[in-house]
């Protein structure tokens, strides 16, 4: 049966009414996505800007000199961001050399050591880590840890160590999953010229396996240092909160410290807006904003350039 | 030392390690289950708390949170969707696409208090939406944004191509193929996502607690401009700031919160894995 | 209609390059007469299939790919910006080498592009259904199971699906590429007797499995080496007496 209805032409540069309707409609919709994904520059942009408009008098109004002060404390005008500053950096790179090497060690034996039954088991408890909230950890610490510290010879037990520890185990899972990753991503020919040439286990790991794994470790070294400084309630509860710069002396790390993060979260309750204390808070949000963003472009850029690197060695 | 000596001991050093690391988890569970069933109780659940918090329950924060917890979704759902939709099915190899992943990277490392600021100046203040759960649901939507993305664009990725050249080439629209041969069986995957990032959102304190969170309310709130009680806050306030709060409810709420955000996980991980066996392909 | 002088599809100069700036087609001319069965063959990655693809414009999928040359289909240019790309896709239909179904029952995959149209009649779409199951061989096998899952057929039964998927469209031309790749010979003898039936009322266009194949279905034929067109004409004068030496040296097995 021939399709003698047919009429032998192009389709319709004029389509039918209901094609139309669809077509319109359509673009529309597609508008929408396209909106939606530049959104989240939009967004970016707009949480940068909120924290420029509420904290960049800060920056302003109190002198570079009172900025960079030794002390914090708002009530007798003192905005010294150099404790803070301290504070969070005792804390990260205390949290950062303790997981890093658990990180990476536990990836080492969930990759090349753990029998399946043992990685089936322990791949979802370090899930489990990763999910439970900062709150129910900060709080673990306050009443279970440091008193522990203490009783371990601190004069308190809430101190920077405090924090460093829980805040090591808050970025275990971040470590452990990309250590994973960049181990996995080793060929499987680097293991296997190392054992034919009759190195054991051992060797192959930490001579073939990890070196070729570096700039995977780099990445989760960094991503756990952004993790870190931007982690707020576990360290408020058991850092101790004292700004000051602990002294320069080998128990420094047994002492409290306040972290920005927690400077934040414990004073923004008591400010009143547009205050200049207030305003100081939100100066030390866009030091924290442009910290992370550092942090995440440095480790953005480390991920994009190791895929170059890998397919150079091929 | 042999070589053969040597890589023994590596091999139980760094399974010593492991189990350092891992067995605090099962320890911290445990410790916060022992500690806090206790109290657990019908009363403990769904009675508000009196004489300051040292006594009753804890049914106003248990609600705050499960309010949060559904104006998360709704406020990160739809946009987290259509970015991700953006980002598998209409976004070109070009800067424009990179500035958008570079973006949605850096949203996921913005620390929790930082959202707090930002709620704090943009809902809260600048459109006056004052301490309330819209804004505090806005501030946790937004920071639960990229965990989204990521998990519903790694979803629609899934969807194998074949589906969409074969529905091209009958005849169908983009938009057509995405709503009828790509969404549909992408769907369970993002909402896997959409539960996990509700988890997450549910356990945090920081970006709560300028923007909704209360001490203590006399009453429920009554609609979403008010303010509520929340879980992790009240945890935070109940531990630091109630002298003589007796440490078993502190632990009984530790434990609701560790058990709400932990089944969130468990929903999503046991959707996950009955959707792959459900696929038809 | 068999002996309208006018091509249904004439292609004119066609040359396509990749994003990476491989040339996958260089300066082809071709026509393709109504009711004829055209085979495209030649050794692999000589742009057999990208040029199935620009037939029916999948080659827009192509982001940062460069098209020179024209297509017109029935006297029209295909690419020129009025055309509706959807429509087109409508009256070139394609059915490809590893079988497709989409997720759902028979019923729904043969229903799925009549849907897409705006085809409402539920009615229309049934007479169109049985009529394409029918025209595909398929319809005796599947009659009683509509609504079952289209992946519970076996291989060959999933391409005549396919198969009969393009012809409830009801288009002008159907362009199969290496249909049979994956099919059994019994299978591949169905589809290969199902076309050779379908001709009278469609063109169809081929990319074969092999010379064996496309000697056995080809009314015309033309050889496509490197992206280049090396020679064309008819199936008896391509494989029985071919011009150019590649040709023949492909033809006989010389190369593959």
């Amino acid at each position: 049966m021939l399709k003698t209805e047919q009429v032998a032409s192009l389709p319709a540069a004029h389509p039918a009414p209901a094609a139309r309707r669809r077509r319109s409609g359509e673009w529309w919709i597609e508008q929408l996505i396209r909106g939606a994904g530049l959104s989240t520059i939009v967004i970016i942009g707009l949480i940068f800007l909120f924290l420029l408009r509420e904290g960049l008098p800060a920056f302003v109004r109190i002198s570079p000199l009172n900025l960079l002060g030794v002390r914090w404390y708002p009530i007798e005008e003192l905005y010294g961001l150099l404790p803070l500053l301290v504070g969070s950096l005792l804390v990260t790179v205390g949290a950062v050399v303790i997981a890093v090497p658990l990180g990476l060690i536990t990836a080492i034996y969930l990759g090349e050591i753990a029998p399946l039954w043992q990685r089936e088991l322990l791949k979802p408890l370090i899930e489990v880590l990763a999910g439970i909230p900062s709150i129910v950890l900060g709080f673990l610490g306050w009443v279970a840890l440091a008193p522990l510290v203490q009783q371990a010879g601190a004069p308190t037990g809430l101190t920077a160590f405090t924090g460093a520890l829980i805040l090591a185990y808050m970025s275990l899972p971040t470590i452990i999953s990309i250590s994973e990753d960049a181990l996995y991503a080793v060929p499987k020919e680097y293991r296997d010229a190392a054992l034919a040439i009759g190195a054991t286990e051992w060797q192959t790991i930490w001579r073939v396996v990890v070196p070729a794994a570096r700039s995977g470790i780099v990445i989760a070294t960094v991503l756990g240092i952004g993790r870190a400084i931007g982690e707020t309630m576990a360290v408020m509860m058991v850092t101790g909160n004292a700004a000051n710069i602990p002294a320069l002396a080998t128990g420094m790390f047994f002492q409290p410290v306040r972290t920005m993060t927690a400077t934040i979260a414990a004073e923004m309750g008591e400010v009143a807006q547009g205050s200049l204390h207030y305003q100081a808070l939100f100066a030390i949000g866009i030091v924290l904003f442009l910290l992370t963003f550092a942090i995440n472009s440095l480790a953005s850029m480390l991920i994009g350039g190791g895929k170059q690197q890998r397919s150079n060695q091929l | 030392m042999t070589r053969q000596q040597t890589n023994r001991l590596a091999k139980i050093a760094i399974s010593l390690v492991a189990a350092l690391v891992v067995l605090p988890i099962v320890l911290v569970i445990s410790y916060v289950v022992y500690n806090g069933i206790g109290v657990i109780s019908w009363e403990f659940l769904f009675t508000a708390p009196r004489n300051g918090m040292r006594e009753g329950g804890i049914w106003p924060a248990l609600l705050g949170t499960v309010f949060l917890t559904f104006g998360t979704a709704i406020a990160a759902f739809p946009l987290a969707i259509a970015t991700a939709i953006y980002l598998a099915e209409y976004a070109g190899d070009n800067r424009l696409t990179r500035w958008v992943r570079l973006a949605i990277v850096n949203l996921a490392g913005i620390p929790s208090i930082v959202y707090g600021l930002f709620g704090l100046g943009a809902f809260v203040l600048f459109l006056k939406l004052g301490t309330s759960i819209v804004a505090g649901s806005l501030t946790l939507g937004l920071m639960t944004l990229p965990v989204v993305i990521s998990t519903a664009e790694e979803a629609l990725l899934a969807v194998p191509q074949e589906f969409r050249t074969v529905s091209l080439s009958l005849g169908a629209t983009r938009w057509q193929t995405i709503r009828h041969q790509v969404l549909p069986h992408a769907l369970p995957g993002i909402i896997t996502g959409i539960i996990l990032g509700l988890g997450r959102a549910a356990g945090e304190t920081a970006p709560i607690l300028f923007t909704v969170a209360a001490f203590y309310l006399p009453e429920l709130p009554r609609s979403i401009f008010d303010q509520t009680m929340a879980l992790p806050y009240h945890l935070y306030v109940i531990s630091t700031q109630v002298p003589g709060m007796p440490l078993s409810l502190q632990y009984g709420t530790a434990l609701v919160l560790l058990l709400v955000v932990l089944s969130l996980t468990l929903v999503a991980t046991v959707l996950r894995t009955r959707m792959r066996r459900r696929r038809q392909w | 209609m068999s002996q309208n002088a006018s091509p249904v599809i004439a292609i004119e100069h066609l040359s396509f390059t990749f994003p990476d700036n491989t040339a996958a087609l260089k300066d082809v001319t071709l026509d393709i007469a109504p009711n004829e069965i055209f085979v495209i063959f030649g050794p692999s990655r000589s742009g057999k299939s990208t040029l199935l693809r620009l037939l029916n414009r999948l080659s827009d999928l192509n982001e940062g790919a460069k098209r020179q040359g024209r297509v017109f289909f029935n006297g029209r240019d295909i690419f020129a910006p009025s055309v509706d790309v959807t429509e087109l896709r409508r009256r070139l239909s394609m059915v490809f080498a590893i079988p497709t179904p989409l997720p759902g029952s028979i019923f729904d995959n043969l229903a799925y592009g009549l849907r897409m149209a705006g085809i409402r009649d539920a009615q229309l779409i049934e007479r169109r259904i049985t009529r394409a199951l029918e025209q595909a061989a398929l319809w005796d096998e599947v009659k009683d199971r509509l609504n079952s899952s289209a992946f519970a057929l076996s291989g060959g039964q999933k391409q005549r699906l396919c198969l009969a998927r393009s012809l409830a469209m009801e288009p002008d031309v159907i362009l199969l590429d290496n249909p049979t790749s994956g099919l059994d010979p019994l299978s591949t003898a169905t589809v290969e007797d199902s076309l050779i039936e379908l001709k009278s009322r469609y063109t169809i266009i081929m990319v074969p499995h092999s010379v064996q194949q496309a000697a056995r279905v080809a009314d015309r034929a033309a050889f496509l080496m490197g992206g280049e067109l090396i020679e064309a004409g008819t199936g008896r004068q391509m494989f029985a007496n071919p011009k150019d030496k590649r040709t023949e040296d492909y033809v006989v097995g010389r190369f593959g």
